[in-house]
């Protein structure tokens, strides 16, 4: 008989840890926010106002339903209910999905108005909403990537919770992805009434 | 090592906390539409962390961690602070 090694409170620790950097990643993009904003407010009401606040709107719900649905799926797995935890996670990850596509149309049309970084018309309407723009484009464009990532590796456990890897006693993994997926809404959460939501 | 294992949320629980975060979601879009000033960023910063921690500590269990995972937050919390402090004291008196 193997001696197993396991510390799953260690496991959910480092995972925090890793989050605290996440967070350190994300607060440098808004410090450069707050210093844009104090150098340029008038702009950046003037270019919140070109956001669709529909498609933030929405990403909003989506992204906070997500979150519910990867939570119950952590306290699913906890009282054993495999199926419920699997079906959880797949509807997780289709609305990690749902955020994704609805992300492509806002894009497109913004990109079709010349609204990108580097575009001419941009350059046309003046420091303060350039600035505002490619900032915008960086953060969410990071904050994607990661609800990217966040869904593939929720994809790769609940494969694993199919094969009887993750069980009712051993769902770290679970547990570290739902973590994950958690920052991906907290980074959200700021996102929104910064980018969408200043007052004109 | 003894392993704490934690007791099993009630989805209840869990529903209620999406139902606030959803309602102060729509308190931060209704006070975007009021000129307040320049309260309005500190009303949607405030209503933003109040969403965070209810994530923070209903999600992602915080409340059923040990002491240790709440100093984490806390350190990583008094960190940022500085780094945010710290930048702000160079831009406006500058």
């Amino acid at each position: 008989m193997s001696i197993e090694h396991r510390d799953d409170t260690g496991a959910r620790f480092g995972m925090w840890l890793f989050l605290y950097t996440e967070v350190i990643l994300f607060s440098g993009l808004f410090i450069l926010y707050a210093m844009a904003l104090a150098k340029y407010p008038a702009e950046f009401s003037d270019a919140s106002h070109k956001l669709n606040i529909y498609f933030g709107s929405i990403n909003t719900l989506v992204l906070l339903t997500s979150s519910l649905t990867i939570a119950l799926a952590v306290s699913a797995i906890q009282m054993g209910r495999i199926k419920q935890t699997l079906i959880l996670c797949w509807i997780t990850i289709a609305l990690a999905l749902v955020f994704l596509i609805n992300k492509y149309f806002e894009w497109s049309a913004e990109i079709s108005h010349g609204i990108y970084p580097g575009s001419e018309q941009l350059a046309e309407m003046g420091p303060g909403i350039t600035t505002f723009f490619n900032l915008y484009y960086f953060t969410a464009g990071l904050h994607g990537l990661h609800v990217f990532i966040g869904g593939t590796l929720i994809g790769v456990v609940a494969v694993m919770t199919a094969k009887g890897k993750v069980t009712s006693d051993r769902y770290t993994l679970l547990e570290n992805s739902a973590l994950y997926w958690h920052l991906v809404d907290l980074v959200w959460i700021f996102l929104f009434p910064l980018y969408y939501l200043l007052y004109h | 090592m003894s392993e704490e294992t934690h007791v099993p949320v009630p989805y209840r629980t869990f529903i209620l906390i999406w139902v606030a975060l959803l309602i102060l979601t729509g308190i931060t879009v209704a006070v975007s539409r009021v000129d307040v000033g320049a309260l309005n960023i500190w009303v949607a910063l405030g209503v933003a962390s109040i969403k965070s921690s209810l994530v923070i500590f209903f999600f992602m269990h915080l409340k059923q961690e040990s002491i240790l995972f709440k100093i984490g937050l806390l350190t990583m919390l008094v960190i940022l602070a500085i780094f945010v402090g710290m930048t702000f004291l160079d831009i406006l008196y500058r």
